[in-house]
């Protein structure tokens, strides 16, 4: 393989219920790829590495510079961001995969809906009176900003579900970022107001008795968000809350 | 939710789009809530350095008259007066309420809100979420807004596409005429009012500091359907990027605002010629004037680092865990995409196009478009910044043109009839169906990507930080060509699922109109003003250029037509601007 050319191996899939095939390409190198740049480099002229016309590929991205969450995908086996995966650190031929765990919409880009979902069924916000003037907020501690502030930093890539192995399309499991959320507005002032709601919500099926503690999902996140830490603090909550609601409290 | 209550489209899930469905929302409407991307994906989220208020809690005896000064000042006197001072005065207010939502602002030790210095004030004004302020504040209006899609007030409709207004026969808008980017379907849908909140313009100048969705493309629609297009010339390029093959990553102002220091080495030895420039302001000049500084030391002088356009961004001197705290976000961006620690060595930036103080033109008061039932907010929008945005101005005039939009909509239905026939509806979804069908048929030699790249490169090398009028007139033979020579592109990928190619193909026709809009009020424009600067024309000439810019489509000519409106001035007699 000539050193000034990038080999991609990417898994396809034209529709929902079409065959996965691999197609390859080999670009001309450029320095400071992404696989980012590389998709779009294919885009301009699709053709395989064999000389065959193809179609486009299909990706979801947005910011490209990993704060919208957008541009998650499987790459050389591991699930990341496409924006921060530099051509130079990877190694070739690199292959492209969809995430496995959400439903296909078309090549690599799947139906991440569920999450956001969850995050509904979760009541992950603050419950504010309204929106007029109400004065400030409740004072906080540097410290009590700087323990939530990590975890607000969840950009909803889905990494984290794609690794965990109890999350599939069959289950209901609400998954590691969804729950990091509910450790989130529980730990507001105003927001642990409704902190029984959120836990209520996180029991039943695909609630958090759904973790297998395989601690992937704290490896794959982006963001570096202590997803276990959360999933433990979560849990010491709920016991309280299930012992509370036994003793009728 | 009653049927009865009155119902809006509103387009575009970023901060100004979810400020106008949370308010609308409040007031009892119903909500369709359009997004190209999931609303929790906006651009909004790159918004790093923070949001200004003059709180005054850092005993300067800072003031919302201050801040509204400093605005006017910064905007080179472009900008209407009164909604501008209407926003200052607000945007104490909106730090609460986001304070209350819950964004996990940076604190003081007595747990009050800590706020930091931007560029063009003397003042600490802006409070800031470490430096991923926008993405915070976009959450922040992200869970509201999912309040209310959980009691069924607000419907998303993400991975859709704006193409078009419904216009009836009196001209009024009855909805819009939209595109699912998974199944292709075109629908059109009726509503009471529609408010249009879809951001910046990034993609027209190709490589810029904005999101891939930034592409103008739903503005353009509307500006060919007859909405004013006002300013378009004014285009904001930020002093420091990271320049890259994919886009050009922004390093937010607020490292300056923490103590960052440019320079270039001269003689051996750093120059800090923004300090020795301007000792008032500094490193913190406004945007415009810093980028022309940049420029000046790269291209006139040839001190550019190695010979190449860039200049040093330097926070070596300040402690790491104070960075960590207060651009943790920045400096992250900085190591994954360049692999050096900006805690370690300066950082390498060079000016990118960043945004469009030009927009749709709205009124003075309700944020109304002249299309009656269209409203406009945010980035697409012109209202706020006049002729340079002064930085962290932008999440405020998002929120609070979002909640000047969102009730003056409702407003608006409670005012207006009833929509008639079903015919404009039928109509305009034939109009956008036939674009579809003439692309999905199309087997020309013309390449849709390579009309974009020499369309960026176009944008980026004429219509951005140096303007000279032959260049332009060259630039707009340019888009022409390239608008020429789109009639002739072959789509190669005929899918009819999910097909980017496609949807890409379709915003490039808006890009390359709107991009004619930018270049032709640029032309026009014989003064320097703000971002706008021509050194053939190099002061600001108030007696004769201080008035808007509005751009209306003529349909027959397939080209804008400018023409001017007075600038209210009533608050702040103009003054010389300088820094």
């Amino acid at each position: 393989m000539p050193a000034n050319t990038v080999r991609l191996r990417i898994k396809r899939q034209a529709g929902p219920q079409a065959p996965p095939v691999w197609e390859e390409f080999e670009i001309p190198y450029r320095p400071h790829m992404n696989v980012i740049v590389a998709l779009r480099d294919i885009a301009e002229n699709p053709v395989t590495r064999d000389g065959r016309p193809t179609s486009t590929i299909a990706y979801e991205a947005n910011c490209l510079e990993e704060v919208c969450g957008a541009c998650a995908m499987v790459i050389n086996g591991r699930a990341r961001q496409a924006c921060t995966a530099l051509v130079d650190r990877l190694e070739q031929p690199i292959s492209l995969e969809p995430l496995h765990r959400f439903p296909m919409i078309r090549d690599l880009q799947v139906d991440r809906s569920k999450l956001f979902n969850d995050l509904r069924r979760v009541k992950a916000w603050v419950p504010i009176d309204g929106t007029y003037a109400l004065g400030s907020g409740p004072r906080q501690s540097p410290q009590d900003q700087e323990q939530a502030y990590p975890l607000s930093r969840c950009i909803s890539c889905g990494n984290c579900l794609e690794v965990c192995p109890q999350y599939n399309t069959r289950t209901d499991y609400v998954g590691a970022a969804v729950i990091n959320q509910v450790r989130l507005f529980n730990l507001h002032p105003t927001g642990k107001m409704h902190r029984a709601a959120r836990l209520d919500a996180l029991t039943g099926p695909g609630g958090i008795q759904e973790c297998g503690y395989a601690e992937n999902c704290v490896k794959a996140c982006p963001k570096d968000i202590p997803l276990t830490d959360s999933i433990a603090a979560v849990n010491r909550q709920m016991v309280g809350h299930l012992w509370g609601k036994a003793l009728g409290r | 939710m009653p049927n009865s209550s009155p119902h809006l489209l509103i387009v575009g899930g970023g901060l100004a789009g979810l400020s106008a469905a949370l308010h609308a929302a409040e007031r009892g409407a119903r909500i369709s809530l359009f997004s190209v991307v999931p609303v929790k994906r906006s651009h909004s989220v790159c918004a790093q350095g923070g949001i200004n208020a003059a709180k005054n809690l850092k005993g300067e005896g800072d003031s919302p008259w201050i801040h509204f000064d400093d605005t006017i000042y910064g905007g080179d006197f472009l900008a209407n007066q009164p909604l501008v001072k209407r926003m200052c005065e607000a945007a104490p207010g909106i730090i609460d309420l986001l304070d209350r939502m819950g964004v996990p602002f940076n604190r003081t030790p007595e747990g009050l809100l800590d706020f930091r210095r931007f560029g063009g004030t003397m003042h600490h004004r802006t409070a800031f979420a470490g430096a991923t302020t926008g993405q915070q504040l976009l959450y922040a209006l992200d869970e509201q807004v999912r309040r209310h899609e959980a009691s069924g007030q607000v419907e998303k409709f993400e991975h859709w596409e704006f193409l078009s207004a419904v216009l009836d026969d009196n001209g009024v808008c009855r909805g819009i005429c939209a595109m699912d980017l998974r199944s292709m379907e075109v629908r059109t849908f009726a509503a009471d009012a529609v408010i249009i909140a879809t951001g910046g313009i990034g993609a027209i100048f190709g490589k810029s500091t904005n999101s891939i969705a930034c592409t103008g493309s739903a503005q353009s629609a509307l500006y060919q359907q007859g909405a004013d297009y006002a300013n378009g010339e004014f285009i904001q390029v930020h002093p420091t990027a990271i320049p890259g093959e994919d886009k050009l990553r922004l390093m937010s102002e607020s490292a300056r605002g923490e103590g960052g220091r440019v320079w270039v080495p001269k003689d051996g030895k750093p120059w800090y010629f923004l300090e020795e420039w301007y000792p008032k302001y500094g490193n913190l000049v406004p945007r415009d004037v810093a980028t022309r500084a940049i420029h000046k030391v790269v291209y006139e002088l040839g001190l550019g680092l190695d010979g190449q356009p860039a200049v040093y961004l330097d926070l070596t001197h300040i402690p790491a865990h104070e960075l960590d705290i207060k651009l943790g976000g920045i400096l992250e961006i900085y190591e994954k995409f360049v692999g050096d620690d900006p805690r370690k060595v300066p950082m390498k930036v060079f000016p990118a196009m960043h945004y469009t103080m030009g927009g749709l033109w709205v009124d003075n008061e309700h944020q109304a478009t002249n299309i009656p039932g269209l409203f406009a907010c945010g980035e697409c929008e012109y209202q706020y910044h006049g002729a340079n945005r002064l930085g962290a101005n932008s999440l405020v005039s998002c929120i609070f043109g979002g909640a000047i939009a969102g009730p003056t909509a409702v407003e608006y239905t409670r005012a207006s009839t009833a929509a008639g026939s079903p015919r404009p509806f039928e109509q305009e979804k034939l109009r956008q169906e036939e674009i579809n069908a003439r692309l999905f048929a199309s087997e020309g030699s013309e390449n849709p990507f390579v009309i974009w790249k020499e369309l960026g490169r176009t944008m980026t090398e004429h219509c951005t930080v140096i303007r000279v009028n032959d260049n332009l007139r060259r630039a707009d033979a340019k888009l022409q060509e390239l608008l020429e020579r789109y009639r002739k592109l072959g789509l190669r990928d005929k899918t009819r699922w999910a097909n980017p190619a496609f949807f890409f193909t379709r915003q490039l026709y808006n890009m390359l109109q709107l991009a004619r809009v930018i270049c032709l009020g640029a032309l026009a424009r014989d003064e320097s003003r703000g971002a706008h600067y021509k050194p053939a024309f190099a002061e600001r000439d108030d007696a004769n250029w201080l008035k808007t810019t509005l751009a209306s489509f003529a349909p027959d000519a397939d080209e804008p037509r400018l023409r001017y409106q007075p600038v209210d001035i009533s608050l702040l007699p103009p003054r010389p601007r300088k820094y």
